[in-house]
């Protein structure tokens, strides 16, 4: 019953801080639980007493029981209270964000907001893999992010792991999240930073660390389908594509839109917008404003369809 | 000990006192914690951060007390019930001094919390 009455409020869900995956998630979910059964027994109490007051209790207090009950009631009362939460939520604090030490060692994700996407850096041992729109991470290993931004103010936030933190013009701010259950979850912008903002999100995808470590080693290297159609990967340069997007292995260097390296491989595109297939991939390309109003890319409605195809069959390719 | 205590003052100030060093404690630790973690502070650790937004505190608390203490006295230790709202000079005084007194509590109660963070906290965020 529990489980049911959680999925009809939406408590659960891939997008859900009440259906933590992630250590920083857990603490942030019981504090909501603390803060949310602890308000709500303060506020029966009060009710019950303003009842007894109004209702039930024929005769007047005393001058002097009157201002017993503020006191303890109205000052005492809510001192202990708040002083207790306030410690509650300062000593979790220092947990929530676990840096130095054996932290840094691991795994680091550089992440720099754009109206309207992400472009994602992941950096271990000296190599570097650059993609975007989507983020991996290994389950039960502890990973330090890096968020900046390149425009607005946006915030990274993956509630299934943690907790959001801002993506500031010339700052560097950090995060640190330990996912624990592998799984597919979904990140969202939080910060409001223009007229998509709603629509700039971000799969997450939590794997075992053996799949993830394959994952992000064949990303070191071109992808697979690069050779797949030579005429296309030609069109995609000749087209001015890759004056704004990179293709690892091509002429392709751009680097004001996404790292489309490996796109064909990711879960969406257009940052969390649509499935990705060879029928979006033309569509988003054909005219990107239409599904994602103020997109920085341009529109590209006088390319032939045969050309059109041709590229996102080929986009689709690179895995 | 009661004549080092000043004599009664009659002015608006008095009622302040605790706020203000609220206010002064307040932004002692911002500041401190602001400037150290930015700039450091000749190579001292966080924990002499800690330790002096600990003396700081116990200072900031000790000048509520004595101005509570103040108050307590003003009020005529408790002797007479509020409202005091007749338009007399007694009146007046008793009322501020119990107004003063509430306020010293609450910047008491501030100025703890303001320090907890040092508390629990055992690094700049860098
Ligand atoms: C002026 C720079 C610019 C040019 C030229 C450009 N794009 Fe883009 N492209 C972008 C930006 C910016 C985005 C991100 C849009 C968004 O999500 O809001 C994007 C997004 C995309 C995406 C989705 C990426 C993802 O991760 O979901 C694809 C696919 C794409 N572009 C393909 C193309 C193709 C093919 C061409 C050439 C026909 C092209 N782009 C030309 C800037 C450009
Ligand atoms: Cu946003």
């Amino acid at each position: 019953m529990l489980p049911a009455l959680a999925a009809l409020s939406a408590c659960s869900g891939v997008q859900s801080a009440l259906d933590p995956a992630g250590e920083e998630a857990t603490q942030v979910a019981t504090l909501f639980w603390v803060m949310t059964v602890g308000g709500g027994v303060i506020w029966a109490g009060t009710v019950a007493l303003a009842l007894y007051a109004s209702r039930w209790k024929r005769h007047a207090a005393t001058e002097q029981g009157a201002g017993r009950l503020i006191f303890w009631g109205g000052v005492v009362f809510p001192v202990v209270v708040l002083t207790a939460l306030l410690s509650y939520a300062l000593w979790l604090m220092p947990s929530l964000r676990p840096f130095g030490g054996e932290a840094t060692q691991g795994l680091r994700i550089e992440i720099v907001g754009n109206q309207f996407w992400w472009h994602v850096v992941y950096r271990r041992d000296g190599a570097e893999v650059v993609s975007a729109n989507e983020v991996r991470l290994p389950v039960g290993q502890r990973v330090e992010f890096a968020l900046e931004s390149a425009d607005m103010i946006h915030s990274f936030w993956i509630p299934a792991l943690g907790g959001k933190m801002d993506l500031i013009p010339g700052r560097t701010n950090r995060l640190s999240l330990l996912a624990t259950k592998a799984g597919v979850y979904r990140g969202q912008c939080a910060e409001f930073c223009g007229i998509s903002h709603a629509l700039m999100a971000f799969p997450v995808v939590v794997s075992e660390p053996a799949e993830f470590d394959a994952w992000l080693e064949a990303r070191t290297r071109p992808a697979i389908g690069l050779d797949g159609s030579p005429a296309a990967a030609r069109l995609f340069v000749d087209r001015g594509c890759g004056d704004c997007h990179r293709v690892d292995g091509t002429e392709a260097r751009g680097t004001a839109g996404p790292d489309l390296s490996h796109v064909g491989s990711r879960l969406t595109i257009g940052a969390g917008l649509l499935p990705n297939d060879d029928e979006t991939l033309a569509r988003f390309i054909a005219h990107p404003a239409s599904l994602k109003a103020g997109s920085r890319m341009p529109a590209y409605l006088d390319l032939p369809a045969a050309e059109l195809a041709e590229i996102a069959a080929w986009l689709k390719g690179l895995q | 000990m009661w004549h080092l205590l000043p004599k009664e003052v009659e002015s608006l100030w008095t009622l302040f006192t605790a706020p203000v060093v609220w206010a002064a404690h307040f932004l002692f630790c911002y500041l401190a914690a602001a400037v150290y973690c930015e700039k450091g502070f000749f190579g001292a650790g966080f924990d002499t951060l800690r330790l002096t937004i600990g003396l700081v505190t116990m200072a900031a608390l000790a000048m509520i007390v004595l101005a509570a203490f103040l108050a307590w006295r003003q009020w005529g230790f408790g002797t007479g019930d509020p409202p005091h709202d007749d338009p007399s000079r007694r009146d007046r005084l008793l009322f501020q001094g119990y107004a003063t007194l509430l306020l010293s509590g609450l910047s008491f109660v501030a100025v703890i919390f303001t320090a907890l963070p040092a508390l629990f906290l055992t690094g700049c965020l860098r």
